[in-house]
């Protein structure tokens, strides 16, 4: 244990050094550099449909030739226990240090702008999200596979903010399907990037365009061709599409759903702005592949079925943990704001009405809490965890939304209107029914 | 380490648990649903057993009596000390939600009416000091607390007591008591002081047969038909001083702190009850559903399956939530830690979620739920009653709002 602590903080500390060293000379600040934020408001958040052809990126090559995949190990318990690791508390009490003090404050504009300001994602990059699930020997955090970790760590950071946890998360969601479910030369050729210095932005695009979407029917698909496959279909709600370099996507291959490797550079890739009622800030947006060739190296996880439906369960259990982290903090706002409110002469805390509602919140909160550390915890013991994984987002789907709208209700008509963070807490909450795939944990 | 799933070292408990709901539980169901009043004889027997293997661990918390804050760690030693080293202790409050859902989802009625283990067993077991414990060990002891006047009000009791010489006097009358003419003794609760509110209220320990205690009336209801439930008129009952539980004196500010104790170690109790009746229901739903043709797939969103498929989602999810709550405040109690929040949340989820499943798998199955033939009609009966005693659903709403916003009961009422 304290080594692996060591291991740690020296690692976060290299990356931290290495990352203020070259962040001024950095081509991704440069190319950010280019477009003023004014520009990018009007272009993120319009009805306009321009599409853009995806930046072409970086070019992502194998430095080192590895042997065979490097997973984590994963790490089992007999006994019933709710307490996290001293590892465990030591990240997500600074990943929560640095979602109130830094993503909070940003949280207003950001949702606004439909962007994250690009100093939060570098410094959301040097808490070593995308490392977390990284296997050590390369260059991961933690030595343990451990989904609990990442839901914690995602509970931590949507406290301040759900829709900038989206868009500091998505680039995690990649590196960790590709720690999991990558070959030897997948793991050589991208994962290098996740626990470098210039973090790609980067996302795991699942979600189609339709309702009544199942992830398990998919009408994006990839036909096999000379040398490769052929990508056809629309994703939408794709955080950080925009500026995405790397993408790891959902298409039926001869009928059944597999996951791509896609790098932003392949053509044939188009992106249009896709702003939404809720999670702004991470700048969702709408990808449209238009056969588009894949190398036959793209194929991630060897079109296995478990994998694919892993892929999705995970995803599940870290929307149900940002969930958890937005309905705390409304929890967290609501109790001082019904206890200094008065109203007939008494604050309104006083009347049962007020208080139930405060009290069903902490209740149904709690019992998602458990459910999504259920769900993740069998998937770290290598447990099944298809039901859980279910249960946690009916949870999070139903009773994450009614806390968002008992949030708004609460503070009544202040509620309703942008100087109290429970109006976006509100449309952020209606994500969890909605969203599949994004994330991982 | 987080880890929700259970240790196998209850495997054998949960087996045990379950063999006796479905050999003894589940076969006299129906017969005392309809012989209401009768006892049910076959639970002396039984009662034997539980006691044989409480003896050799086997069951150990397999009944209310099992739930206890452990001496040692109430004085912190041991719990500080576990975790000193990093260790999490699964004990007997893990234990005794485990056994008594797991006995529920074979019947609650019977098992509230389980010889020697009533909520006076639990309340004995929390508060009473060493002499009491030998005085009343292995007696089934009932708890009466509800008064026509005062039910979740219990700081408004109007039964009082008085000290005259070496004993208290108890005048006043007490309704609802589970299994109160069949238990041995009965744990009064009383006043010594009305004009003194909650601080001035005691429980006394009353044997059944004490003339002074007269009974009543024995209660026709809704459902836990199995388990009676009698009225009490107290008529100048004269009991020994010794037999008060906890301090004699009335320390105003906390005295009722002792008493309400009982609650925090009772309650996830209740909430176990609730979570064997949801379970019943939900298996035999699952059942009658699958002979149906509906067929529920995990991995496929509810909204694009059938609606009883996702309906039945919806009440896997609450039972899960429900569920996970109560080995949270039972794993809290294990381990030392002051748990009344998450005690009250954990009742307060479980109860209604329990009814509200029961409801909706009556009406999922139709005519066979709804009907005498199976028995989903009783248990969505049966399950009222978690959402009330120990504590109404508003009760605990009330418990748990006042915690989290600092609220007394005089500001929050």
């Amino acid at each position: 244990m304290p080594s692996q602590q060591q291991n740690l903080s020296e690692r976060s500390m290299a990356i931290g050094l290495r990352a203020l060293n070259r962040f001024a000379g950095s081509p991704v600040v440069d190319r950010l550099g280019l477009r003023d934020q004014a520009e990018r408001f009007l272009y993120g958040a319009s009805k306009t449909t321009v599409r853009t052809a995806t930046s072409a990126g970086r070019k992502f090559a194998a430095a080192q030739k590895l042997t065979k995949p490097a997973r984590q190990p994963t790490k089992a318990s007999d006994l019933f226990d709710l307490t996290p690791t001293d590892e465990q508390s030591m990240l997500s009490e600074s990943v929560r240090d640095f979602a109130l003090e830094k993503l909070r404050p940003a949280a207003l504009g950001a949702d606004a702008a439909c962007l994250a300001p690009p100093e939060l994602l570098t410094q959301s990059n040097d808490l070593g999200l995308t490392m977390i699930g990284v296997p050590e020997e390369l260059g991961g955090a933690v030595s343990e596979r451990s989904a609990v970790t990442a839901v914690l760590m995602s509970e931590a950071l949507a406290r301040g903010d759900m829709g900038l946890a989206v868009a500091c998360l998505a680039p995690a969601a990649v590196s960790t399907a590709l720690s999991l479910w990558g070959d030897e030369d997948q793991q050589a050729t991208y994962l290098p990037e996740f626990v470098g210095e210039r973090i790609p932005a980067a996302s795991l695009a699942v979600l189609e365009p339709r309702a009544l979407f199942d992830p398990f029917r998919l009408e994006t698909t990839v036909r096999r061709a000379p040398g490769g496959y052929v990508l056809s279909g629309v994703k939408a709600l794709v955080p950080r599409a925009s500026d995405g370099e790397l993408f790891i996507v959902a298409a039926a291959l001869e009928g059944r759903p597999a996951l791509f490797i896609v790098e932003a550079g392949a053509g044939g890739i188009a992106v249009e702005p896709e702003p939404a009622m809720g999670i702004r800030a991470a700048t969702t947006g709408r990808l449209t592949f238009e056969d588009v060739e894949l190398p036959a190296s793209a194929l991630l996880g060897g079109a296995d079925a478990k994998v694919y439906a892993e892929c999705i369960q995970l995803g599940r259990i870290a929307w149900s943990a940002l969930t958890v982290g937005t309905a705390q903090a409304v929890l967290d706002y609501v109790i001082p704001y019904v206890k200094e409110r008065t109203a007939f002469g008494e604050p309104i805390a006083n009347r049962q009405a007020v208080a139930f509602a405060v009290s069903n919140i902490a209740i149904e909160l709690d019992g998602l809490r458990l459910a999504t550390y259920r769900a993740a915890s069998r998937a770290d013991q290598g447990k099944s965890f298809a039901r859980e994984a279910a249960l946690a987002r009916r949870l999070a789907s139903v009773h994450g939304m009614s806390i968002g709208s008992d949030g708004v209700q609460l503070l009544g008509g202040h509620g309703y209107v942008k100087e109290h963070p429970v109006e976006r807490w509100y449309r952020d909450l209606r994500a969890t029914g909605v969203m599949e795939g994004g994330l991982l944990v | 380490m987080i880890n929700l799933e259970l240790p196998k070292k209850f495997d054998f408990l949960i087996g045990q648990a379950h063999s006796v709901a479905a050999e003894v539980m589940r076969p006299n169901s129906r017969k005392y649903d309809r012989a209401e009043h009768t006892y049910p004889v076959e639970l002396d027997m039984l009662a034997a057993v539980i006691n044989g293997m409480n003896e050799s661990g086997a069951l150990s918390g397999a009944g209310a009596a099992g739930a206890t804050r452990d001496r040692s760690s109430e004085n912190g030693a041991s719990a500080s000390a576990s975790a000193d080293r990093g260790s999490t202790r699964n004990g007997s409050n893990l234990a005794s939600v485990l056994s008594v859902a797991e006995v529920c989802w074979g019947d609650v009625g019977l098992l509230l009416t389980m010889p020697g283990q009533g909520l006076g067993n639990s309340a004995i077991a929390a508060v009473a000091n060493e002499e009491q414990l030998q005085r009343f060990g292995g007696k089934w002891a009932a708890m009466a607390i509800t008064e026509p006047e005062a039910g979740s009000d219990s700081a408004a009791i109007r039964t009082t007591a008085r000290l005259e010489g070496d004993e208290y006097v108890l005048n006043g009358e007490k309704i609802f008591v589970t299994s109160g003419d069949r238990a041995d003794l009965i744990v009064v609760w009383a006043s010594l002081d009305r004009s003194q509110g909650r601080a001035a209220i005691k429980s006394f320990v009353v044997e059944r047969d004490n003339p002074g205690m007269k009974l009543d009336r024995l209660e026709h209801k809704l459902g836990i038909r199995a388990s009676d439930t009698a009225n009490f008129v107290l008529e100048e009952c004269r009991v020994p001083k010794e037999n008060l539980l906890g301090s004699p004196e009335i320390e105003l500010g906390r005295g009722f702190a002792g008493v309400m104790q009982t609650f925090d170690n009772t309650r996830p109790l209740v909430a176990a009850m609730a979570l064997g009746v949801a379970r019943a229901c939900l298996v035999a739903t699952r059942e009658r559903r699958r002979e149906a043709g509906v067929v529920i797939d995990y991995d496929a969103p509810p909204l694009a399956q059938s609606a009883a498929a996702a309906e039945f989602l919806a009440m896997e999810a609450d039972y899960e939530a429900a569920r996970l709550l109560t080995l949270q405040a039972a794993w809290m109690a294990d381990n030392g830690k002051p748990n009344s929040l998450q005690a009250s949340m954990a009742k307060a989820k479980a109860g209604r979620a329990g009814t509200d499943i029961a409801l909706r798998c009556v009406a999922l199955c139709g005519a066979v739920g709804y009907g005498e033939g199976e028995l989903l009609e009783k248990w969505a009966r049966d399950a009222k009653i978690l959402d009330i005693f120990e504590g109404t659903q508003q009760i605990q709403l009330l418990v748990v709002a006042r915690l989290l916003l600092g609220k007394s009961s005089a500001e929050l009422k």
